[in-house]
């Protein structure tokens, strides 16, 4: 019997210990924490006792509190798998869960320049080629590129003359200015890539001459050329089997002097009855800026009476000026042939 | 901007590595701070901002000198320190009449204000008041918020967002189990938020876990919420658009149950077993002509009989 009784009773004592240690690290809370463990983060969202932040003071409240929040995020942190590296224990933590915003867009995949659209169509791969390449002049390995390069050609201290070329020709200049035209033409292949990248139109389009104009390009050009006079192409005359201009901008176009006589009078009719009708004819754009203004103007003086002495007094714009109204029809210093602009 | 937008192109290995560390990446670098200090500010306000530097400083940058913005009225000039600095948080710091003491917390995303929150400060007691030991410099926070405010009110998430963006430091796989000494305690109470700054002190307790007792460190803030300025719901959705490269590819027809146990279906097609290649002898060789004879293929064996 007595023995029984005290295994029992170390039972009861150990689990009474355990019970104790666990105490002082467990949190009673209403709502469980929201944890993420990645961020080292947790979110309380029970709401803080008003009454006990007003008994208390405010400094201890918050410690306790904080004390609470960060006893339970420990606890989350030390049931992560830990490890041992360099005799320091350091826990594994998981991914981060909470959502924040990038810093920057996600990277777009390069577009692919002119050269490898060529390539992938023509499934040409790149091949890598080594570094080092043998140079037979100076029996070493030397780099294929940059400074102390193998065959370097612009160390040659002559250059034997074609049979097919100038002999006064200088051939070191010329080598230098063929590798010149050929850096430049990378550089302008490369700015073509970026516009072509960005949809924006060809560099060199509109610069450089096509080999064989098409006819109507021509035709285009010489009516361009024709146009670009001081009388915008007024007087000049035509070639002895060239057709007229198609499609070149509309001209103003006035009622003939004489001629329709029973639209005219209808016209006028019309204009009459206007006149002499009792309704009046409602101009809709001017009768809604004058309801918006009359309302504008009793808020003000509403938002006046409320706001006392304080805010601005009232200023208020009114019409304007009027500038540059109705000012652009006609006008004696019209340039001839206005409209016809395609200069 | 990628290596192909840029039209002047870099001259050097060293400036293309320095710009290419500014490109925009998969997984990205960790957001830089900027701290600037406006163009009036009291004393609290210079002294809050240096110790929120300190708390932040490897990743920060503090603009010291007077800076005369406006974040709420025009943020080109935060934008441009932000391009300048590659900086996506800031912390503007301004003093006046109007809003005295005042803080504003924001991020960019491309180079761009995401949101901002202005918050002004009624108590400060700075890190050099409190006499006490305080943490070593680049100590990842244990961040915790309080409060049901936090998720419920729309500006409060967000402002805990942009602090948990603020405050976080770098993404990190493992840490010090021993290093967790820092905790930043945002309580959301009363109408204001409370931060406060703690030293955490590992106590034992018995047993593996350790009992935590706080002490302060500084600096402390009561804050009260003033202006905010929140992205628009679509803009803040790009601002959180993954990479495709980066989410985890599901594997198709492979599960696993409670225990761990992967499972895997395999889908089989039916075995042509006309086709089965036997054993090799001349008297079973096919010949060209029965192979085609008739509708169904008839074994070279019978064929022959026939």
């Amino acid at each position: 019997m007595a023995p029984s009784s005290s295994i029992e009773e170390v039972l009861a004592k150990a689990e009474r210990d355990e019970a104790e240690k666990l105490q002082s690290i467990r949190v009673e809370k209403e709502l469980e924490l929201e944890f993420d463990v990645g961020n080292l983060l947790a979110l309380d969202k029970n709401a803080p006792d008003l009454r006990d932040f007003r008994a208390q003071k405010k400094e201890d409240f918050l410690r306790s509190l904080a004390r609470d929040n960060a006893q339970l995020l420990i606890n989350e942190i030390w049931k992560v798998p830990t490890d041992r590296l360099d005799g320091v224990v350091v826990a594994k933590l998981p991914d981060p869960v909470t959502r924040l915003p990038r810093e920057k867009p996600v990277p777009k995949p390069k577009p692919p320049t002119k050269w490898e659209e060529f390539a992938k169509l023509k499934g040409i791969q790149k091949r890598k080629k080594t570094n080092l390449v043998w140079d037979d002049v100076h029996k070493e390995w030397r780099r294929r590129w940059g400074y102390k390069r193998a065959k370097d050609d612009t160390k040659d201290w002559v250059i034997e003359v074609p049979e097919t070329s100038d002999p006064n020709e200088d051939q070191f200049a010329k080598r230098i200015q063929a590798k010149k035209e050929r850096v430049a033409k990378n550089e302008l292949n490369r700015l073509r890539n970026i516009a072509r990248a960005h949809k924006l139109q060809l560099p060199g389009a509109g610069l450089a001459p096509t080999g064989q104009p098409s006819r109507s390009e021509l035709a285009k050009a010489e009516q361009v050329a024709k146009l670009s006079t001081a009388s915008v192409g007024r007087f000049q005359e035509r070639l002895p089997k060239e057709k007229a201009p198609k499609n070149t901008g509309k001209r103003r176009k006035f009622q003939p002097n004489i001629g329709d006589f029973s639209t005219e009078k209808q016209k006028q009719l019309d204009l009459l009855k206007i006149m002499d009708g009792k309704k009046p004819r409602l101009d809709v754009t001017k009768a809604v800026n004058k309801q918006m203004r009359e309302e504008d103007m009793e808020n003000a003086s509403r938002q006046r009476k409320g706001a006392g002495k304080k805010g601005r007094k009232g200023h208020f714009t009114g019409k304007g000026k009027g500038k540059g109204a109705g000012a652009a029809a006609g006008g004696k210093n019209r340039k001839p042939r206005k409209g016809l602009g395609k200069r | 901007m990628t290596t192909l937008d840029r039209v002047a192109k870099p001259k050097t290995k060293r400036s293309k590595r320095f710009l290419q560390s500014r490109e925009p990446k998969l997984t990205e670098n960790v957001k830089n701070a900027m701290i600037i200090k406006g163009g009036n500010t009291s004393e609290t306000v210079t002294n809050a901002l240096k110790d929120i530097y300190s708390l932040k400083k490897p990743n920060a940058v503090l603009y010291k000198k007077k800076n005369t913005a406006r974040p709420f009225e025009d943020q080109t000039s935060l934008e441009f320190f932000s391009k300048k600095s590659d900086c996506s948080l800031f912390l503007f710091g301004s003093h006046n009449k109007k809003r005295p003491n005042n803080f504003v917390f924001g991020r960019m995303f491309d180079y761009h204000v995401l949101d901002m929150i202005e918050l002004g400060i009624e108590k400060f007691v700075s890190l050099k008041e409190i006499k006490s030991a305080s943490c070593p410099e680049g100590t990842k926070p244990l961040l915790v918020f309080a409060g049901d405010a936090f998720d419920t009110i729309g500006e409060y998430a967000r402002l805990r967002s942009i602090l948990i963006d603020f405050f976080r430091g770098p993404t990190v796989s493992a840490i010090r189990l021993a290093g967790l000494e820092h905790i930043l305690h945002f309580t959301a109470l009363d109408g204001k938020i409370y931060m406060r700054s703690y030293r955490v002190l590992l106590k034992k307790s018995g047993c593996r876990t350790p009992r935590i007792e706080l002490e302060e460190m500084g600096p402390s803030f009561d804050f009260i919420l003033r202006r905010t300025h929140l992205a628009s719901d679509d803009l803040y959705k790009t601002a959180h658009k993954q990479p495709k490269a980066l989410k985890p590819k599901n594997k198709k027809n492979v599960s696993h149950n409670v225990f761990g146990t992967k499972f895997g279906r395999l889908h089989m097609q039916k075995q042509n077993l006309d086709k089965l290649q036997t054993r090799k002898m001349k008297g079973l060789r096919k010949r060209g002509g029965d192979v085609m004879q008739g509708e169904d293929a008839v074994s070279p064996k019978k064929s022959r009989d026939e």
